[in-house]
């Protein structure tokens, strides 16, 4: 599983960072660095919905405060 | 408002953008010969002797704007025509000259160059006359004048000297392209090649055949150019002509501290890797330092690929003050992640060649580096980062000793420390420009104000700490 955080400007400024510092205490604590890939990139073209994050090849839109949920749903019930 | 400095400045920026706009337009081959008749069309000459040489020399500059001289290998090139052969003399006496008895000229050359004719007037023995200068600070009647050419005084690195038809010429295997020459030259006889049509096409063709993102990385100098719009417009800007996105040079800046201290502490002994003509003045210079230059990418270089790693059908635009930047593109191990160069200079003239009004555009937002990472622009900034990477990294038995090189000359007399064991420092941040980056040949302006607004944009920054700001590059 391939879950790319944009850490362009834009989202930088909405907490990309927490998102990905969270996304990567998430992973480790659940022992999931062999089956997740955390990767970043620089701007998807969806400012408006930023912190934006994809996971192959689904869109989702996070802050910081939503990062717990959507590991939960998105990425530990999947993998 | 006022957008250059000078308007040698402006001459090639109405070049570059009249040959951009062609490009836009596909027009550039079949409008080629007609582009100095555009730029000067009328039958009064206005820098000239005649409207034919002004055009000749137009045509030059089209050549340079479209990429210069494919045989030479040196981004700085100069304009034989353009060149107006200035004197050369050194130090002479003008007619100024009052016949004075006071003849401090006399007593303060120390190596009896200055002698006086029947009418008490001065005169240099050019066979003594070491250039010290002397006699023309201490001249009442400032009737001591140095005769030396612009782009000579401007090369403190000695590159540039004349051929026998008077005409200046580059000793490539010397010149470091750092520009000054080019910014220094009142009749812009020497201009650093414009690379601004492959940017054109790029952006054009973007969403054809091949899909790609072309990506701006831009300098954190950029700070203190565009001063009459806001930041987030010229952001904006580089939207508007196609720009996928705009990231900071800096946060490779942050990327280059943290790496590049963990060097010095391994190596002992560094010099920064940063300034590409600084680089190169020591592989060309003094070539028993090369061992001790940093061997990390500079900031541009690293930032370019984490982009081309993170986004494989990115193509990676830097835009910055630097003309020897375009020369650091085209070495190897950075022509894979760079594929053009432009600088300040060019970015405004390719935003005309599209008739895109910053000042009319929302302010969009330019945030991925560190307080640190964006002084790099400024001379001492690079010092400080790397003194906060030691820090932020908990090494604290070692003891940075940096000395800082404001300028060429600087560099050169710690270079020449260095190399007899003189130097009482680890660490050598070079900045071939006075003032650092701010003080770059493609600038726009070079104003006081603008360490004051690099470091205010500096401390703007969401991310203070330099490990916040690489955290997320894991």
């Amino acid at each position: 599983m391939k879950v790319t955080v944009c850490i362009g400007s834009s989202c930088h400024l909405k907490g990309s960072r927490r998102v990905v510092e969270q996304l990567q205490y998430l992973i480790a604590e659940n022992d999931l660095k062999e089956k997740v890939q955390l990767g970043g990139t620089f701007c998807m073209g969806k400012c408006q919905q930023g912190v934006c994050v994809t996971v192959d090849d689904n869109f989702f839109s996070l802050t910081p405060d939503t990062v717990d949920e959507f590991f939960n749903k998105e990425i530990l019930a999947k993998v | 408002m006022r957008k250059f400095d000078t308007k040698v400045q402006h001459l090639k920026y109405k070049v570059l953008s009249e040959v951009a706009r062609q490009a836009w337009n596909d027009t550039l081959y079949d409008n080629l010969l007609d582009i100095p008749k555009i730029l000067v069309p009328g039958k009064t000459p206005t820098m000239r002797c005649c409207v034919y040489k002004e055009r000749a020399i137009l045509s030059e500059r089209v050549k340079i704007a479209m990429g210069g001289d494919k045989e030479n290998p040196n981004v700085i090139e100069v304009i034989p025509i353009a060149c107006d052969e200035c004197p050369v003399g050194g130090f002479e006496v003008t007619n100024a000259c009052r016949g004075c008895l006071a003849h401090r000229c006399e007593d303060v050359c120390r190596f009896g160059a200055i002698s006086f004719d029947n009418n008490h007037v001065a005169h240099i023995d050019k066979s003594k006359c070491k250039e010290c200068g002397a006699c023309a600070k201490v001249c009442p009647y400032t009737a001591i004048v140095s005769r030396k050419r612009p782009c000579q005084n401007a090369c403190k690195i000695k590159a540039i000297s004349m051929n026998e038809s008077k005409e200046a010429i580059i000793d490539n295997d010397t010149c470091i392209s750092c520009g000054a020459c080019v910014y220094q030259c009142p009749f812009g006889a020497i201009m650093d090649k414009s690379y601004i049509i492959n940017v054109v096409d790029m952006l054009k063709n973007r969403n054809r055949d091949e899909k790609y993102n072309v990506y701006a990385v831009v300098a954190p100098s950029i700070s203190s150019q565009f001063t009459y719009a806001k930041l987030g417009q010229v952001i904006s800007g580089l939207k508007a002509l196609g720009f996928h996105t705009v990231v900071e040079a800096a946060l490779g800046a942050d990327m280059v501290a943290m790496a590049e201290s963990k060097e010095l502490t391994e190596k002992g002994f560094l010099t920064s890797s940063c300034c590409p003509a600084f680089v190169d003045y020591i592989n060309k210079s003094f070539p028993a330092l090369k061992e001790h230059i940093s061997h990390n990418l500079s900031p541009m270089a690293t930032i370019a690929k984490y982009i081309k790693e993170t986004d494989n059908a990115a193509k990676v635009v830097f835009i910055g003050p630097c003309t020897a930047k375009k020369a650091e593109a085209q070495k190897p191990e950075v022509k894979k992640y760079i594929d053009a160069v432009m600088t300040f200079e060019e970015l405004q003239a390719l935003f005309d060649s599209r008739d895109i009004e910053i000042t009319n555009l929302e302010e969009d937002v330019l945030d991925n580096a560190s307080y640190f990472g964006r002084i790099f622009a400024r001379s001492g900034g690079l010092t400080d980062a790397v003194a906060e990477a030691l820090k932020e990294q908990g090494i604290e038995d070692f003891e940075l000793k940096a000395c800082t090189c404001d300028g060429i000359e600087a560099c050169r007399v710690a270079l020449l420390k260095k190399s007899k064991n003189m130097l009482d420092a680890n660490f050598i941040e070079g900045m071939a420009c006075v003032g650092g980056c701010i003080g770059g040949a493609g600038c726009l302006t070079h104003g006081e104000k603008n360490k004051a607004e690099v470091d205010k944009y500096g401390n703007e920054a969401f991310e203070k700490s330099i490990a916040d700001a690489i955290s997320i590059l894991k």
